[in-house]
C-alpha cells in the first residue's frame, strides 16, 4: 500500500465502492430489523461454541475469540467510548494502538472463562428496538449453574450490523470498562501510551 | 435427619420471629437519605468502605484464597457440587418465605417443589434433581422484599467478610438470618452441618471464580470502584429494575 495511488486506481476504487454500496451496503437511514440483529447474535453464539468445542489450546482459543470480537463487535466505537473525553486528545496512531490493545484485553478477559461454557449453551431468545439500536436477549445455560441472561446491543451505524455493548446479568460491559480504563489512565497520570502498554499484558 | 419440634411451634416460630424482626427492619431500613448520582452510585461512606474493601482483599490473599484453592484441589468437583447443593437447599424455605411476602405465588410454589424434590429424591439436597427436571433455582431474599415494599436502596456499604452491599440489602441479610425457617427446624449438630456447608460453598465459589476475581479485582486499577459497579448493576438487575432507558448510544454521543 505504499505505492502512490494513480488517478485510474482511484476511479476504479470509487466505482467499485459505489457498486458495493448499492449491492450490499444499505444507506445509513435504512436501519436493520430486530430479526437481523438477532441473526447476528445467533451467528456470533454459533461461532463462539464452534471455537469452545474445538478442543484447542487456551492460547489458540483466546486468539480465535480476538478474531470473533473483531468480526462481530464494533470495536472502534467501543474503544472510543471507553476512552471517553481522552479519545479527543489521542492521535490517530494512538487511537489505532489503543483500539488494538483494548480488543486483545477484552478477548482475553472474557474469553478466559470459556471453560465454564463447555457443555453448556446460549439460547438467543428475542430482539427489540431500543433508541436507535436493538437489544438482543439471550439465556446462558451453563453446567451446574442457574440460567442467566446476557444481552447484546446491536447497531448498524458503522455500516454493517455489529454489537457495541453487552450486559451479563445486568452488568454493563461498556460502563464497567469505561470506569476501569478511566481509573487506569488516572493511575498513569493521563499517559495514553502507558495505558496501551498496560492493556497489552492485561486480561 | 431433621428433628422437628412440635409441629405447632415449628410452623409458628418463623412467623413470630418475623413479627419480632419487623421493628428491626424499620430501624435498619431507615437508610441514609440521598439518591444515586448520574453514575448510579450513592456512596457517602466511601472512605470507611474503601478501608474495609482493602482489608477484605488482604484477608482473601492471606487466608481465603489459599484455603479455597486447597479445598478446590483436594475435594473432587462432584463432591463440592453436592456440598454446595446441600447448602443452597437449606436456604429454600427462607426463599419461599420471601416469595410469599412479595406475593410471588408462582415462585413460592416453584421453590416449595424444589425443596420437596431435592430434600427427598435429591438425598437431603445433595443433588439438584429439581433443576434437571426443569425447576431451576429462583433466588429471593429479604432485601428484595424490602425493595418490593418500597424501601429505598440507601447508601452503598462494604461489609466486613460479606463484601459489597447496600443499607437495604444489609437490613435484608439481618432479617433473612433471623427468619430463616431451617434454623428453627434443625437442632445441633445438624444445624452446624448447614453452616459448615455454607462456608464450604463460599470457598468452592472462590475457587471456581478465581480467574474472574484475578482479572476483575486483582488486575484492576480501582478494584473498589469495579466491585461497587458490578454489585450495584447486578443487584438492580436482580430486582428487575429496567435500565434500558439509561443505555448510552455511542453513535449519538460521538457524532
Amino acid at each position: 500500500m505504499t505505492r502512490k495511488m494513480t488517478r485510474r486506481d482511484f476511479a476504479a476504487m470509487a466505482a467499485s465502492s459505489l457498486l458495493a454500496m448499492t449491492m450490499l451496503g444499505r444507506p445509513a437511514a435504512a436501519a436493520i430489523s430486530p430479526s437481523d440483529a438477532q441473526g447476528l447474535v445467533q451467528a456470533l453464539v454459533d461461532d463462539i461454541f464452534r471455537v469452545i468445542e474445538s478442543g484447542r489450546s487456551e492460547s489458540a482459543i483466546l486468539k480465535d475469540f480476538d478474531g470473533l470480537f473483531a468480526k462481530y463487535a464494533d470495536v472502534e466505537i467501543i474503544a472510543r467510548q471507553v476512552l471517553g473525553a481522552d479519545s479527543r486528545r489521542a492521535t490517530p496512531a494512538q487511537m489505532r494502538a489503543f483500539t488494538d490493545a483494548f480488543r486483545g484485553y477484552i478477548a482475553r478477559k472474557y474469553g478466559k472463562r470459556f471453560r465454564e461454557f463447555i457443555g453448556g449453551r446460549i439460547d438467543v431468545q428475542s430482539a427489540a428496538k431500543v433508541k436507535s439500536f436493538h437489544e438482543v436477549r439471550t439465556m446462558a445455560h451453563l453446567k451446574g449453574e442457574a440460567p442467566f441472561e446476557v444481552k447484546f446491543l446491536v447497531s448498524d451505524k458503522s455500516g454493517r450490523p455489529r454489537f457495541f455493548n453487552m450486559l451479563i446479568e445486568g452488568v454493563n460491559l461498556m460502563l464497567t470498562e469505561t470506569a476501569e480504563i478511566g481509573a487506569r489512565l488516572d493511575q498513569r497520570r493521563g499517559d495514553i501510551d502507558a495505558l496501551i502498554r498496560d492493556l497489552r499484558t492485561m486480561g | 435427619m431433621q428433628h422437628f419440634h412440635s409441629r405447632f411451634s415449628a410452623t409458628l416460630r418463623p412467623v413470630s420471629r418475623l413479627l419480632i424482626a419487623l421493628p428491626l427492619v424499620a430501624l435498619v431500613a431507615a437508610c441514609t437519605p440521598g439518591t444515586p448520582g448520574p453514575d448510579g452510585v450513592f456512596d457517602p461512606y466511601e472512605q470507611a468502605n474503601r478501608s474495609r474493601h482493602a482489608s477484605s482483599l488482604r484477608v482473601d490473599q492471606a487466608v481465603v484464597k489459599p484455603v479455597s484453592d486447597t479445598y478446590g484441589t483436594v475435594v473432587p468437583r462432584p463432591v463440592r457440587r453436592g456440598v454446595s447443593n446441600f447448602a443452597s437447599n437449606l436456604d429454600l424455605p427462607g426463599i419461599v418465605v420471601n416469595d410469599v411476602l412479595q406475593f410471588k405465588v408462582e415462585n413460592a410454589v416453584h421453590n416449595t417443589w424444589r425443596f420437596a424434590i431435592n430434600s427427598t429424591i435429591g438425598v437431603a439436597g445433595l443433588f439438584d434433581v429439581a433443576g434437571s427436571m426443569g425447576l431451576p433455582e429462583r433466588d429471593n431474599d429479604f432485601g428484595r422484599t424490602l425493595h418490593a415494599w418500597g424501601a429505598p436502596e440507601g447508601a452503598y456499604l462494604v461489609l466486613p467478610v460479606l463484601g459489597p452491599s447496600t443499607e437495604r440489602d444489609f437490613a435484608g441479610k439481618v432479617v433473612d438470618f433471623i427468619i430463616n425457617p431451617t434454623r428453627y427446624l434443625l437442632e445441633s449438630p445438624e444445624s452446624y452441618y448447614g453452616t459448615g456447608a455454607k462456608v464450604l460453598k463460599k470457598l468452592g465459589d472462590r475457587h471456581q471464580y478465581s480467574d474472574v476475581l484475578d482479572s476483575v479485582i486483582y488486575q484492576s486499577a480501582d478494584s473498589y470502584g469495579q466491585a461497587r459497579m458490578l454489585y450495584l448493576q447486578n443487584r438492580r438487575f436482580e430486582l428487575g429494575i429496567d435500565v434500558s432507558d439509561q443505555y448510552i448510544d455511542p453513535y449519538e454521543v460521538s457524532r
